[in-house]
């Protein structure tokens, strides 16, 4: 029979079925963030249970850290507690932790690629949804909630239904300036923020092969966002060469033979199948409350646009995107908070000034990416343009760090949900690629990169 | 669980999604309790008719919305929120997984209903009743059936976790681990 390759992984992982129980599925890579965590380790405590397996469970702060110069200074209390509750969880359980300044330390799903912990064939979980970032690596990845969290912690494996099966086919050839965020905006806006719900979506054709390692995991990344349970790609030549060397990866010759195997037999069969038409497309930008209300930055806000979302943004039907002005602008996040990322930013942000009365944050999705910036230089061209060039953690996507939009404040941001308060109370956020996002810094409104 | 008898809290809006039922800053507990108080906090200060600010729908047990229900962040802190609030029921158009999976490992029961029906039992003031057992939803002289895995109504029913399964199954997890073969090492790092 011919299989796909999240079928060859759950195959592999398969440790019992039952009639009338879901499969029993081995977790080869748990990843650990103090937001989701303090709840599953104290289930562990309560019960008696030790962690099943220490050699596959790594943890790192990165929610809940500042991002400015004192950052170990954690001044909001609740903040800081959960930050040493994880701290003191992984010294009693024995957990390796990447704390600030390990070199080491960033958001979870930067870091598991960059120590080549995330591999071809493997399972991994991260209580956080955008664990679906590891899939393009050829990993079956996926975020659960707290309460599977503990179950993988003790037992190294979780009770699992089986998703379906769905193809998604990018078609076309890329312009200059679309980006991989152009690319996952446009899958999502067609097929809707549920399209994807109750499916393992596999990215098929030239388009993905031809992406980069850092543009493929941000088209997993947000997988999630039209609701799918994990996104898949096939590794290729250019994951081997991505894992090559990182220190985490063992017997790297012989894991490419194992790795090799993890790819679709040609003809395979999907419950679902989707073509996306890539040609002549330009640089997408969200209008309104979820990542499916993306336009084309020429186009003008959709006639049949929910009234809830209108009046949340203050925006109108028939108006034009470009041209809407922005007060804060965030180029960071498990999107695109990678090195390929700030440099498609620097490009922009090189020997031009942010406009006045824009804030804007450069968030390094890791300590390692940050490291990398200095060396290239970057810094000093965001910092010489006017930007905050920060410390790594997931700041302003989520707000939960103190870094927050104002309220009724606009921000372009690289992030990957434009949900009504996400990014601070009344927040209002407009999702687009990391050039498009430099440029609304520059111009002080949201207005297409390709004019630059 | 079997049986919930109660008026509904109608929130009839598609795609809510956990950052709306449960905003990033109150996320920072290490504990689960507590929540309920705030359960779709600015949606509660932005609207002053919004359901949870008004008197007489507190003490319900049903809450229904639409499609796409709980979407985005996988944050068991939204079923937490949802539980300690007091709603034993959320029916809905349809449910992102995530969440799905979270709210029956918080003694949550969700149910998927056709989206004429759940906007009738949303806009419904009297008593509509959930039956676990029998798979049913009545109100007013409607019934419909609702579908539900085997394993998830027996863990509902009989107060079960996942946890105790996967326990009673460490020595066949360890027997397939055994000789499996990793590509990577966390002591290298």
């Amino acid at each position: 029979m011919k299989k796909t390759i999240f079928e060859k992984i759950w195959e592999k992982h398969l440790i019992e079925k039952r009639n009338g129980y879901p499969d029993v599925l081995a977790i080869d890579l748990q990843l650990i963030h103090e937001v989701t965590s303090p709840q599953a380790f104290e289930e562990l405590r309560s019960r008696g249970l030790d962690l099943y397996d220490r050699g596959r469970c790594v943890a790192t702060v990165d929610h809940n850290v500042p991002t400015g110069l004192d950052r170990k200074i954690i001044t909001d209390p609740i903040s800081r507690n959960q930050v040493e509750t994880l701290r003191k969880n992984c010294e009693e359980f024995g957990v390796k932790i990447f704390d600030m300044d390990s070199r080491k330390q960033g958001i979870v799903h930067v870091i598991g690629p960059e120590l080549g912990l995330t591999q071809p064939g493997m399972t991994i979980v991260c209580g956080d949804s955008h664990t679906s970032t590891h899939g393009a690596f050829g990993a079956l990845a996926f975020g659960v909630g707290t309460t599977e969290v503990g179950h993988v912690m003790a037992t190294g494996a979780l009770l699992q239904g089986k998703p379906k099966k769905m193809k998604v086919e990018f078609k076309g050839k890329r312009s200059l300036g679309i980006s991989a965020k152009d690319i996952v905006l446009k899958m999502i806006s067609e097929i809707g923020v549920s399209g994807g719900t109750g499916y393992v979506i596999e990215y098929c054709g030239e388009v993905i092969a031809d992406l980069s390692m850092e543009e493929r995991m941000t088209i997993c990344n947000m997988s999630i966002e039209c609701g799918s349970r994990a996104g898949i790609m096939a590794p290729d030549e250019v994951t081997y060469e991505y894992l090559k060397g990182r220190s985490g990866v063992e017997d790297f010759d012989e894991a490419v033979k194992s790795w090799k195997g993890f790819v679709s037999d040609p003809g395979c069969e999907y419950d679902k199948e989707v073509v996306v038409n890539i040609s002549e497309m330009g640089p997408m930008v969200t209008w309104g409350i979820n990542p499916g209300e993306a336009i084309d930055v020429v186009e003008v806000i959709p006639e049949d646009s929910e009234e809830r979302a209108l009046e949340y943004v203050g925006l109108e039907r028939g108006q034009r995107i470009e041209g809407v002005g922005i007060d804060y602008v965030f180029i960071g996040s498990c999107t695109n908070g990678r090195i390929s990322d700030l440099r498609e930013a620097a490009k922009i942000f090189r020997d031009r000034k942010v406009a006045d009365g824009v804030r804007v944050f450069v968030v390094p999705g890791s300590e390692r990416v940050q490291e990398m910036a200095i060396t290239e230089g970057l810094d000093q061209v965001f910092i010489d343009a006017g930007c905050e060039f920060r410390n790594p953690g997931c700041s302003m996507c989520l707000a939960m760090n103190g870094d927050s939009v104002p309220d009724g404040k606009r921000c372009a941001s690289t992030s990957n949900r434009n949900f009504m308060g996400r990014q601070g109370k009344g927040s209002i956020t407009h999702l687009m690629s990391p050039a498009m996002a430099a440029a609304a810094a520059i111009e002080g409104k949201i207005i297409d990169v390709r004019k630059i | 669980m079997k049986t919930v008898v109660s008026k509904v809290v109608g929130i009839f809006r598609d795609d809510i999604d956990t950052d709306l039922i449960i905003p990033a800053e109150y996320l920072k507990v290490t504990k689960k309790d507590g929540l309920g108080e705030r359960l779709f906090a600015e949606l509660r200060e932005a609207e002053s008719d919004f359901p949870l600010n008004l008197v007489e729908n507190e003490g319900r047990e049903i809450l229904v919305c639409g499609r796409n229900f709980g979407c985005g962040s996988s944050r068991e802190h939204a079923a937490w929120a949802i539980s300690d609030y007091g709603f034993k029921v959320v029916i809905a158009v349809s449910f992102a997984d995530i969440f799905l999976g979270n709210a029956m490992k918080n003694q949550i029961l969700p149910v998927n209903l056709e989206r004429g029906v759940v906007e009738r039992i949303s806009d419904f003031d009297g008593e509509v009743e959930v039956d676990l057992f029998s798979q049913k939803v009545r109100f007013a002289e409607e019934e419909y059936d609702f579908s539900i895995d085997s394993y998830r109504k027996d863990c509902l029913i009989n107060e079960m976790s996942d946890m105790d399964y996967l326990v009673s199954r460490l020595k066949t997890i360890r027997d397939f681990d055994r000789g499996r073969k990793m590509f990577f090492n966390i002591n290298d790092l």
